[in-house]
């Protein structure tokens, strides 16, 4: 078995013991819920975006509900890194973050590769323990969700 | 000891493998219960001589299939003491069973309004078949709280059953081990008109079983919790109560007779076991329950309650106020599965830790999310143990927790 280390990395165990953006946004902000059926994991995501479309830019964002270190630690690094981009560039970070995760059916597009993960490259261990790849992802499936349908509720099955 | 441990753990091939040059610590029976090499045999020895269908041919090693299929149901009637060897029908799982009462019983007893009264600490496969029901047929669910410490809260019962139709509990819970006051709970659903039904999923694998003490009408549970193979569950109940249902699937083996535009039933059992049963796994079920005979069902239950002291009183004992673990402390009302909160941990990063020590356990929601929210908790940890556990499963439990602190830094 690969070793613990290699999942929990401090700047994971940081973010799990110190969550970023955490809280709820008021209406108008966009709320969407994430469920993971397979561990009871619930989070939800809340998005503050102004303008139009891709050009569109997220003001705000914050994460509420309850999960492992895994799930809390993406969303927390997650919100860190989207935060004041815009639309468009959040959805490359997250093809990348889920190529990352080895998530099979991602359209890579021109540039993808050049955008930078930052933190969240701490997070390619849990390639290592498969199970654990859904909660990696939920946030970033949830924000995704958000943007795609303005709300409502997406699950990891 | 009330048995001999090391030979029970010899019987079980799966708990000699190593993992990373480390034993197999399974704590995770609730879920599912690992075999012994006389089931595993006895299932290759029937397809090696004897494998072939069953009801239909009239070669003789059809009927000597057909003989073994039915040793395993005879088995069964022994095993929880059922007045009638026909009323044991033989199912996929215990959930199949508990969806066959809620449709076939159901769709012949329920209509709009009706009460079924369910408790807090159900599993899904005894919520959902009912809430099927509130969908389809506008019925009402009415539920029984708990209690502080995870037992049912009966102050009430008289009101809630008044006017209801059905009281379907289980008889030991797969979060909190609670084990419930089963024959009471059978009369006072009786003296109210209601058909009584237990889940006995968690509780056939590891007690005595008297379905005739209970006074119950019908009881599902589940063979591969009880050290035989997954793909069989069983449904017993009164005859008169089967034999007044109508079937569930319709098909092959289930019929007397079939025209262009109608059909008669075959008698109970046949009558609910739609199409080719699971064959191979009666005989193996029948294995399962020699097994458990043989070492006595209260040499288990007695077993497991010193285990479940130690568990306690381990667990408590070295981690005090940092673990809370759920349902009773008094291991006369509770089986072995201990659900619990440990420190700040969520039970994905327990587990996954415990699992580097091959401990394992089950992490989540233990397929009773309405009793999460009960109790307050997204999921929980949770360890289970069987006949094969021992102290030495408890003490790597303990020290894997230890390991989960110092990793969290808490
Ligand atoms: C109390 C209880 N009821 C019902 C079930 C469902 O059993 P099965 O999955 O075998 O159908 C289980 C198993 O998890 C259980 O623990």
């Amino acid at each position: 078995m690969p070793g613990l280390e290699d999942l929990y990395r401090e700047i994971i165990l940081d973010h799990y013991r110190t969550p970023r953006n955490r809280g709820e946004l008021d209406p108008p902000a966009i709320k969407a819920e994430g469920h993971n059926p397979l561990c009871g994991d619930e989070i939800t995501v809340y998005l503050s975006i102004s303008g139009e479309g891709d050009e569109a830019v997220l003001d705000d964002i914050k994460i509420g509900g309850q999960g492992c270190s895994i799930s809390q630690s993406s969303a927390s690094m997650m919100t860190q890194s989207m935060k004041g981009k815009t639309v468009a560039e959040n959805r490359a970070l997250a093809r990348r973050f889920k190529s990352l995760m080895g998530i099979e059916g991602i359209e890579p597009q021109a540039g993808d590769d050049a955008i930078d993960l930052g933190d969240l490259e701490a997070l390619e261990g849990v390639m290592k323990f498969p199970v654990r790849i859904k909660c990696a992802v939920l946030s970033w499936n949830t924000f995704l969700q958000a943007v795609d349908t303005g709300g409502g509720t997406t699950s990891t099955e | 000891m009330t048995f001999d441990q090391t030979a029970v753990r010899k019987d079980f091939p799966i708990l000699w493998r190593e993992i990373d040059d480390k034993p197999l610590v399974y704590l995770d029976s609730g879920n599912t219960s690992q075999k012994p090499q006389r089931v595993i045999d006895a299932m290759s020895h029937f397809q090696e001589h004897t494998y072939a269908p069953i009801n239909r041919s009239s070669y003789r090693l059809a009927g000597e299939a057909t003989d073994a299929y039915e040793k395993g149901r005879v088995a069964v009637a022994r095993l929880i003491n059922a007045p009638s060897v026909d009323e044991v029908v033989f199912t996929k799982n215990a959930t199949e069973a508990m969806n066959l009462i809620a449709q076939a019983w159901g769709r012949a007893n329920l209509g709009e309004g009706d009460v079924v009264v369910l408790t807090e600490m159900e599993h899904h496969a005894n919520i959902v078949p009912w809430l099927m029901l509130v969908q389809e047929r506008k019925i009402q669910i009415r539920w029984v709280p708990l209690t502080a410490d995870g037992q049912l809260d009966l102050t009430n019962l008289d009101n809630l059953l008044d006017g209801a139709k059905v009281f379907s509990f289980t008889a030991m819970s797969n979060v909190l081990g609670t084990i419930t006051p089963i024959a009471m709970l059978c009369e006072r659903a009786k003296a109210a008109g209601a058909l009584s039904i237990v889940d006995a999923c968690q509780f056939v694998p590891h007690n005595v079983t008297d379905v005739q003490s209970w006074g119950a009408d019908l009881v599902a549970f589940s063979s591969h919790k009880m050290c035989g193979p997954s793909g069989i569950g069983m449904l017993w109940g009164r005859m008169e109560i089967l034999d007044a249902m109508p079937p569930f699937l319709g098909g092959g083996n289930m019929i007397d007779t079939v025209t262009f535009d109608s059909f008669t039933t075959a008698p109970v059992p046949m009558k609910f076991e739609a199409g080719t049963p699971p064959i191979i796994e009666a005989v193996g079920l029948a294995a399962a329950v020699e097994y458990l005979e043989e070492i006595g069902m209260a040499n288990i239950r007695q077993h497991e309650m010193e285990l479940s002291r130690y568990t306690l009183d381990t667990l408590k004992g070295r981690f005090g106020d940092d673990i809370t673990i759920y349902g009773p402390d008094d291991v006369q009302l509770r089986g072995g599965v201990f659900s619990f909160a440990f420190r700040d941990l969520h039970p994905h990063d327990v587990s996954q830790v415990l699992d580097e020590r091959n401990v394992c356990v089950r992490a989540g929601h233990h397929c009773a999310k309405p009793l999460m929210k009960t109790l307050g908790v997204g999921a929980t940890t949770r360890a289970s143990i069987y006949l094969y556990n021992d102290t030495a499963d408890i003490d790597a439990l303990a020290d894997g927790l230890e390991n989960a602190s110092d990793i969290f830094g808490l």
